[in-house]
């Protein structure tokens, strides 16, 4: 068990080293969500005086949905990541090592984590310096960033499997490019249950996107539905949990098949 | 040179069988024995099997069957022992291209229980060896290919390793950083007793390097000794003879017992305009082949006496010549992805 986490802190510290010493990759990641929400936020300013919204500013409503959708875009990217790895041989030279198997694997969600509370806490103030309110305080932030991180886990995670078991960017470049507009206009994201057609409707209850926006955005209401937050959270919860095993299923399956 | 000295190997497997998914047999029953404290390489052709075997004996791969014992413990059933015990260094760079040199150094001690002074130590005396002070602050990413191997290398020697598998250290470098890796090789294992396995396909490689070797061919090995005994055992140098122009039947047979009659001298083919021989001393055979042939009215354009080459003991085993065989498999059983990692 100690020598998992002290395994977990050092390769987890050498992706963190990663990004730090590479600032510029911060921002430049950052730049697509500040656009999504300034251009969107504009662009649907007036969409709230229709009924649905319940709130008066769009941006209000849409810095959950910014947080959220960046949080699968960028997670799910991280295949590529492990995929190099593999073709460089890092990964193979960390497995002649003595280094806890786990350990590997742990990096890539706290990582994860790290990454996307910060880029999250980011996205929040930005939103707040342009004008957008949070009636849910800082206990409705941090669930909201919980949705996030969860998020980000799962797609993390089925991304970090596809690359094991692809092996190839094209297809992992094609599976994200593919869904990641369904994924998000098949939410709340941008627009109000109810002024879906009822068969969005229909698919948007069974996507992940949206159960996260929807617990990060009543959380940070004025009036918290604990019910659906605590529920979709508990989903996300337990389908980050599943994508987790999976990722690990399958790099079992590729220690052994090396 | 350590050929007397009977095990505890360093390194020994014994018939190892390993086949890849899509029914490839990369090893068909591969044996080796590896003393303590010696370079052993394995030679052999794209395709052979070298980085499989390593796969295995750093506990990467398993085999279908056969055992593997790396510095002492059993690689198959015990492989978190071997792991503490081994370094390896792959065949490509596998550095993180955006950590330093340093970095990517003070890592891999931490990853294997290294701390504080110990680890700092450590990691200035291994840039300080591999002539990478100057570069240490510095992504990989800038290195070039030779400060790359260096690195590689430097990472799998961090904790001391008593067995050091390299596999191909030195493909794709420039003549001179192939001559620099070659002291380093060579430094390792003569002052600090470490045992060194390396695979590669160049013959020179291993003809310098290796205090013994095998010749891998087709996943197994066809033959083990050191350089010297392997060549010994074909048996004399090799005597080639281009004729000016090509003898009907009973001119081949005079200048076929011409050479013959040569005291030491036997083996004797004619291959179109080439005339071949095998002599125990092929210097002092050279006038003497010279006259019975001017004598025997063949005209003889150059003669070359050679001692036999590590080509020549591929070709004795393996039945082809070694260009021959990697050019074969270069161009038929490369992968897209590059197979071989
Ligand atoms: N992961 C893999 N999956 C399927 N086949 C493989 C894999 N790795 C190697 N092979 C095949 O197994 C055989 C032996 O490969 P190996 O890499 O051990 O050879 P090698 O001697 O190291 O060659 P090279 O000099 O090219 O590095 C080759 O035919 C190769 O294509
Ligand atoms: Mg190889």
């Amino acid at each position: 068990m100690t020598a998992l986490a002290v395994d977990t802190w050092w390769l987890t510290g050498r992706r963190l080293k990663a990004l730090v010493t590479q600032p510029i990759f911060v921002i430049v990641m950052l730049i697509q969500p500040v656009i999504w929400l300034f251009l969107f936020g504009s662009l649907f300013r007036r969409v709230v005086e229709l009924p649905g919204f319940g709130t008066a500013s769009y941006l209000d409503y849409l810095v959950p949905g910014v947080v959220v959708m960046n949080a699968l875009a960028v997670n799910m990217w991280a295949g590529i990541g492990t995929l190099e790895e593999i073709e460089r041989g890092t990964l193979n030279r960390f497995l002649t090592m003595p280094v806890s198997r786990s350990a590997i694997m742990n990096a890539n969600v706290v990582e994860q984590l790290v990454g996307t509370t910060f880029q999250s806490a980011v996205i929040v103030l930005l939103g707040g310096l342009a004008g957008a309110t949070y009636p849910g305080g800082p206990a409705g932030v941090v669930l909201l960033m919980l949705a996030a991180v969860l998020l980000g886990t799962v797609f993390g995670a089925l991304s970090n499997t596809i690359g094991m078991l692809v092996r190839q960017r094209e297809s992992i470049i094609g599976i994200n490019t593919f869904l990641l507009l369904p994924l998000t206009f098949l939410s709340t994201v941008f627009m109000a249950r109810e002024l879906m057609p009822g068969w969005m409707q229909g698919i948007a209850a069974f996507n992940p996107l949206d159960w996260a926006v929807q617990a990060g955005r009543s959380a940070l209401s004025a009036d918290p539905d604990w019910g659906l937050v605590a529920s979709r959270t508990g989903w996300l919860l337990a389908l980050a949990v599943l994508s987790v095993v999976l990722s690990t299923r399958t790099f079992r399956a590729y220690q052994k098949a090396v | 040179m350590t050929t007397t000295t009977e095990g505890p190997y360093a390194v020994e497997a014994h018939e190892l069988v390993k086949t890849y998914p899509k029914g490839v047999r990369a090893l068909t029953g591969l044996s080796l024995r590896v003393q303590p404290g010696e370079i052993f390489g394995l030679l052999g052709p794209n395709g052979a099997g070298k980085t499989t075997a390593v796969k295995i004996l750093t506990t990467l791969a398993h085999p279908d069957s056969g055992t593997a014992t790396v510095a002492g413990q059993d690689a198959l059933r015990h492989p978190g022992r071997v792991r503490r015990l081994i370094g390896t260094v792959s065949q490509r760079s596998s550095a993180d291209p955006v950590a330093t040199g340093r970095d990517n150094l003070v890592l891999q001690g931490r990853l294997y229980g290294l701390r504080g002074a110990e680890l700092r130590q450590r990691v200035t005396e291994l840039l300080d060896r591999f002539d990478l002070t100057d570069a240490a602050g510095r992504r990989t990413r800038s290195y070039s290919g030779g400060m790359q191997r260096r690195l590689e290398v430097a990472l799998g020697l961090v904790h001391r390793p008593q067995v050091l598998f390299l596999d191909e250290p030195t493909t794709g470098l420039d003549p001179e950083a192939r001559a620099a890796m070659w002291d380093e090789i060579a430094r390792l294992a003569g002052e600090e007793g470490l045992t060194i396995l390396l695979t590669t396909h160049y013959l020179e490689e291993a003809d310098r390097l290796a205090d013994r070797l095998a010749i891998v061919d087709k996943g197994r090995v066809v033959a083990a000794g050191t350089p010297d005994q392997l060549k010994g055992e074909l048996h004399g140098d090799a005597v080639h003879i281009e004729l000016r122009t090509t003898l009907d039947e009973t001119a081949a047979g005079t200048a076929r017992s011409a050479l013959g009659r040569l005291p030491g001298v036997r083996e004797v083919t004619l291959d179109g305009l080439r005339l071949s021989a095998r002599a125990d001393d092929g210097a002092a055979v050279v006038p003497g082949a010279l006259a019975e042939l001017t004598a025997a009215g063949v005209s003889v354009a150059t003669v070359t006496a050679a001692r036999p080459s590590l080509d020549d003991v591929y070709l004795r085993y393996a039945g082809r010549r070694f260009a021959e065989a990697d050019a074969d498999s270069d161009s038929t059983t490369q992968t897209p992805t590059g197979g071989a990692r």
